[in-house]
């Protein structure tokens, strides 16, 4: 916490707007995410217009919260970390704030066209093809700004949170440029190139891995930099960092498949979809034991520090769901989950354990160093924010959980004549406790995401070096 | 698929997991040069890496996964066009139509292979068949008194009908009550069970404006149509309508009290009686003559099979018996 801004040559002001924006987007995200989980229960909250329908606000809360949350805290810190790791300001002078103010027109793009129902229909890539090509765009200018910084390093190794940051940053470019590839037949229509069984195949290849590189990649990156920083103590193990890392990122891109079991997609793509996925268990916990064994003789520092504390609560969120996802891509529990909140849960145990909490702490983190103070307006509201989210989180997936596999024991249950049991409003009906219990989880870190940003206001709006860092003893 | 693409997609999966195992091995050595334990002595805006082994229960689970994953891809499809030891398939792969998915079906069943959809419908089969084998013994008009019968219709019905004919049977716009005595194509036991069995395709029912004579002619059928049922209608407009109402008595009859009353399967619904499958105002009314209707009830006959088309049949009958 006594990092300061030595090195005055830095680019730090894109990393100021990336890092306010994260704040601001995490709130819209989750804020319409606690909308349509209202929705499910009351859904007269839709007062009958159709740009408030669950369907068109569905997809704006997923790009909201991976694209304009997730992928602002991506930007902020790979361009706050490459500089430091390369003592080095950032490549290409004004392309840095291109791909601020690019990334920032997208999302208000995004927030427009998704409510008036212009959609490709594909998940988590439903934006229209003229945004497409601006995302494009965007992507390259990020990677050009980031990789020529890496080449004109002043180091002689290449920090390992650079490996993950950059593994990400080529490979969402493939993915979307891939998977995105439709012939327009008006400004706001496109049919994608590809047809049936193939198309569904694309999709989940790029579906999985905005998961398993944007998601799980990136914000490891993130991780490498702001556990050892904030812990003070030295990364556990190089070796480790390697073999999980190629790994990781050479296995994560056959696990789309898993998406797709018992479907018209053919066996073969099934059987290594879930060979892969499985095979993929043991490196994804590379990084949970390197971040969590990073604090080893440093434990009682969780004791005083909150930030620290959502550091390392988010790794074992990390570890539980990457845990949870290879077992849900077994054939035989996939019959079990698939298409039911199971799979919510899963997603938003990786989303808000995982991706929310990393990038909660690396804001905590930044912000008194991107602002001139030597700590956060408020230690205690940090505190309060991080009993939230993770009260909130537990809540929504213990809810989702036990729905999840209630849905799908009721789904197969059959009489004793083989009839099913129940009908599908039975289950709906059911499942109705569980929604409402997962909308109270919504609304805690929607909460907690509104201290954090008060607290980030006050913190910058206090004079310049006015908030001194805590002595611990 | 053809044998480069076989040979591209083992050589990348098998190169993939071989990786994973060059790479462990490689990384339980100690090649950095330093102790193990020791800081590697480089440092990153202050952070230094130590250089400690990979945990031993680590490496050994990530070792036993590459393992179980060749045994997997031995045993089951994975690698191209090999088909695994196993012989095992989720369902029949190369379906090209109805007929050939019903044969390959019957070949797994026949064959005993290892077809996993036809093996667990050929245990359904075996467990359930016998009670559906009794009830198709018996005659939709005696099971519809018979209680057991009737759960088990109700069942089937709430599965696969209720979507568009509702769980009570009552139907909504477009989709027929079942629960009244006013049928589309008869209210027979026989013609229940054709209708579940075959199918039913409403004729007839086109965009009539042009023939009617335009807007006018549209205003004054429905016009008529409407005192059919015994509702006021301005009566010059229903006059006007009465005279064109012959282009429609070949289906709905002249009296307009529709197909079935004239032993005829054309679905024409009985105009008279103040049930409406569409909207019953005047505008929907009209809606219906000018841009017509084409109602669908799909064929179960292959997804659900005779037997149990048999008894639900007996469920819907039972609805319409007091």
């Amino acid at each position: 916490m006594t990092t300061t801004l030595d090195q005055p040559s830095y680019n730090f002001d894109v990393v100021r707007q990336f890092t306010v924006m994260t704040v601001i987007w995490g709130i819209v995200g989750t804020l319409v995410g606690v909308l349509i989980a209202a929705q499910l229960i009351w859904p007269a909250l839709n007062f009958d217009t159709p740009w408030l329908t669950y369907s068109r606000l569905r997809p704006l809360h997923t790009n909201a919260v991976i694209f304009a949350f997730g992928t602002s805290a991506l930007f902020a810190t790979s361009y706050y970390v490459v500089q430091r790791t390369c003592k080095t300001a950032l490549f290409g002078g004004k392309l840095a704030s291109f791909t601020f103010w690019g990334w920032q027109a997208i999302i208000v793009l995004a927030a427009i066209t998704l409510p008036l129902g212009y959609t490709t229909s594909k998940e988590y890539a439903e934006l229209e093809w003229p945004i497409d090509i601006l995302i494009a765009v965007v992507w390259v200018s990020y990677a050009i700004v980031f990789f020529g910084t890496l080449v004109k390093r002043k180091t002689s190794h290449i920090y390992v949170a650079n490996w993950f940051f950059g593994g990400f940053i080529i490979t969402v470019a493939v993915l979307h440029i891939g998977n995105s590839m439709a012939i327009p037949v008006s400004m706001m229509k496109s049919y994608s190139l590809y047809s049936g069984a193939i198309d569904a195949m694309m999709q989940w290849w790029y579906g999985h891995n905005a998961v398993g590189f944007l998601l799980t990649a990136g914000f490891l990156g993130m991780m490498y930099y702001f556990v050892p920083k904030q812990a003070e103590r030295p990364v556990y193990s190089y070796r480790l960092s390697i073999v999980h890392f190629w790994a990781l990122v050479s296995l994560y891109i056959w696990a789309g498949p898993h998406h797709l079991h018992y479907t018209a997609l053919p066996d073969w793509a099934q059987s290594l979809g879930m060979v892969m996925s499985i095979v993929l268990f043991l490196p994804s916990w590379g990084g949970m034991i390197n971040g969590i064994m990073t604090l080893s003789g440093a434990w009682h520092k969780l004791r005083h520090d909150p930030i620290l504390r959502f550091l390392i609560v988010s790794l074992s969120f990390y570890g539980m769901s990457t845990f949870e996802g290879p077992m849900m891509a077994i054939k035989s529990v996939n019959a079990l989950s698939h298409y039911t909140d199971w799979t919510v849960g899963h997603v938003h145990s990786g989303a808000l354990g995982w991706v929310a909490m990393v990038s909660i702490g690396a804001m905590y983190h930044l912000i008194p160093i991107l602002f001139n103070q030597g700590r956060m307006y408020s230690i205690k509201l940090i505190n309060v924010h991080f009993w939230m989210h993770t009260a909130g989180i537990v809540l929504y997936i213990v809810a989702m959980w036990i729905s999840g596999v209630m849905q799908g024991l009721m789904w197969r249950a059959v009489n004793t004549d083989g009839t099913l049991t129940y009908s599908f409003v039975e289950s709906l009906t059911a499942s109705y406790p569980f929604y409402f219990i997962r909308f109270l989880g919504g609304v805690l870190v929607v909460a907690g995401f509104i201290l954090m940003a008060y607290n980030m206001f006050k913190t910058i709006g206090a004079k310049d070096g006015s908030l001194k860092p805590v002595e611990v003893a | 698929m053809s044998s480069f693409w076989s040979i591209w997609i083992t050589v990348l999966s098998l190169g993939t997991l071989v990786g994973c195992y060059l790479l462990l091995r490689w990384c339980l050595k100690n090649f950095a040069g330093v102790e193990e334990g020791e800081s590697m002595g480089h440092t990153f805006d202050g952070i230094e890496e130590l250089n400690n082994p990979l945990p031993k229960w680590w490496s050994t689970f990530f070792l036993i996964t590459i393992v179980w994953g060749f045994g997997y891809l031995l045993m089951y499809p994975g690698l191209g066009n090999f088909k695994g030891l196993f012989g095992w398939t989720s369902s029949n792969q190369s379906i090209m139509n109805l007929e050939d998915s019903k044969a390959q079906a019957a070949n797994a069943k026949e064959n005993n292979l290892i077809v996993q959809y036809d093996m667990e419908v050929k245990a359904a089969d075996a467990k359930f068949g016998p009670i559906f084998d009794a009830f198709a013994a018996r005659s939709i008009e005696e099971l519809a008194t018979d209680e057991e019968a009737l759960k088990v219709g109700q069942r089937l019905f709430i599965q696969n009908c209720s979507q568009c004919h509702g769980s009570d049977a009552r139907g909504t716009t477009g989709f027929p009550n079942l629960a009244d005595k006013d049928w589309l194509y008869g209210g027979s036991s026989d013609a229940i069970k054709h209708s579940i069995m075959e199918g039913r395709k409403a004729q007839g029912m086109i965009a009539w404006e042009t023939m009617l004579g335009g807007d006018q002619g549209v205003k004054d059928v429905a016009a008529y149509v409407i005192s059919l049922s015994g509702r006021e209608v301005n009566a010059d407009a229903a006059k006007s309508g009465q005279e064109k109402f012959a282009m429609c008595a070949g289906c709905h009859g002249v009296d307009g009290k529709g197909s079935v009353a004239m032993g005829l399967p054309l679905g024409a619904p009985n105009l008279t009686d103040n049930i409406w499958l569409y909207s019953p105002s005047q505008k929907g009314i009209e809606q219906s003559i000018r841009y017509g209707r084409a109602g669908v009830m799909p064929a179960w006959k292959d997804i659900l099979g005779e037997q149990k088309v048999h008894v639900i049949s007996a469920y819907v009958y039972s609805l319409s018996q007091d």
